[in-house]
């Protein structure tokens, strides 16, 4: 297991592979935002943790639907889908790679892009500190995506729409807790501990459903 | 250890494809599937593989290990595709198999040198398996069988786009397989000139003919 998990950081390195893909969209993404925003430094401080927020988001949601369609292609799949390994064990050391390799990145880009919108840092940690807790749900619920949509060849975008939905509470708490944080009356603490619920939850369904689905698509 | 096919049948879509195949396989015998194209020989081979749900019918393996659940967990698929990555070097790419592959009980694979001696290609496992030419890419698919020790190997036109001398090579790893108590069963258009086989004759929608298998 620890094979397949070097293997697919491995893969995401090299050319063609989707780790820095992710993190230079939540770059361009958050920075051209001062620019329409413009000069108002309150308000980028304000709306600075929902725009990394969102970002980040859309940034995990890049890649996602090559997280089996790559190995569908070259017939990888086939041999997983036969080993006596449970595939969702495999399926959830592909998610954790697939983090490593893209959630990671974004959670040490962020106190940069944290800077470009003004905020202080109190904001800035807190914001680290939900997209690390937060942002693998993103990957664990992209994951049943992406096994839905492994046997079509322009996946990507029905991957989208698919996972959206379902990430909306990631976003919801995630950005509460930041505010929270910054904000003195509302306690920080029960969001970010609803967030942790929401990635252990889907780290559990999210394997077991993507395998399901996997399963489903071989032909 | 034997390998017992009943009253197999399977459907693509709303077609059957084939119906009521039987065959059994004991230790050091090889099947070699023929037909024409579209004749359901890959189908045939993926059912085995367990990668599709049979129609009807069942596979068994007698005197196996008591703790697998379906016989592929025992099996070596080589299919059209290579399941190896063009970005990722031969070696990178062969010890990621033998790593998470593991082995069968009853056996252990050859180290990565031995397999990629074994297809006649020594000296090149550095090179990225996209750099390789379609020949060189399907003997280093082949080394993924010798690396990872599985007691069946089913192989889905193991010899396209190989040279004769290549067909020879491969021949001779699957006798050695076989002599050393191994299951292998090919589908291919081209004969292998393997020995103790059986055949079994694909005709396509209308199902198998006569006998179901001949002692060829």
């Amino acid at each position: 297991m620890i094979a397949l998990f070097l293997r697919d950081l491995k893969l995401s390195i090299r050319a063609g592979g989707g780790a820095m893909i992710g993190v230079l969209f939540f770059m361009t993404v958050v920075a051209v935002i001062p620019f329409g925003v413009g000069p108002d430094l309150n308000l980028l401080a304000r709306i600075g943790p929902a725009i990394l927020w969102i970002g980040a988001l859309l940034a995990s949601l890049l890649g996602l639907d090559r997280l089996f369609q790559a190995e569908r292609e070259d017939g990888s799949l086939d041999l997983m889908l036969m080993q006596e390994t449970p595939l969702l064990v495999t399926v959830f050391v592909k998610c954790a790679a697939h983090w490593a390799a893209t959630g990671l990145p974004l959670v040490i880009a962020a106190p940069l892009l944290g800077l470009f919108m003004n905020m202080d840092e109190l904001a800035i940690g807190a914001t680290m500190l939900t997209l690390l807790v937060g942002t693998p749900a993103i990957t664990f619920i992209g994951a049943v995506g992406a096994a839905v949509a492994v046997s079509l060849p322009r996946g990507g975008l029905l991957v989208s729409i698919l996972v959206l939905p379902l990430a909306i509470p990631v976003l919801i708490f995630g950005v509460s807790a930041v505010y929270a944080a910054i904000e003195d009356p509302a306690p920080f603490l029960p969001p970010l501990m609803i967030l942790a619920a929401i990635t252990l939850f889907f780290a559990v369904i999210g394997p077991v459903a993507a395998a399901a689905a996997l399963r489903h698509a071989s032909d | 250890m034997r390998l017992v096919a009943e009253g197999l049948s399977a459907r693509r879509g709303e077609d059957l494809i084939f119906n009521d195949i039987s065959f059994a396989l004991g230790a050091g015998e090889a099947l070699v599937v023929t037909g024409p194209n579209g004749s359901g020989k890959s189908t045939l081979l993926r059912v085995l593989a367990g990668l599709l749900m049979a129609e009807k019918g069942s596979l068994k393996l007698e005197n196996g290990p008591p703790e697998m659940r379906h016989p592929s967990e025992l099996s070596h698929y080589l299919g059209h595709r290579n399941a190896m990555k063009r970005e990722l070097t031969v070696a990178e790419n062969l010890s990621f198999w033998k790593n998470f592959m593991g082995d069968s009980p009853g056996g252990s694979g050859r180290d990565l040198a031995e397999a990629v001696e074994a297809v006649g290609l020594p000296g090149i496992a550095h090179l990225p398996f996209g750099y390789l030419s379609a020949g060189q890419q399907r003997r280093m698919a082949m080394a993924k069988l010798l690396v990872a020790h599985r007691p069946i190997w089913i192989l889905d036109e193991p010899t396209a786009a190989l040279d004769a001398g290549a067909d020879k090579l491969f021949a001779g790893l699957v006798n050695a397989h076989l002599d050393k108590g191994g299951i292998v069963i090919a589908a291919t258009h081209q004969p292998l000139g393997l020995e103790r086989i059986q055949e079994l004759r694909m005709t396509g929608f209308s199902g198998v003919d006569g006998g179901l298998w001949h002692d060829a």
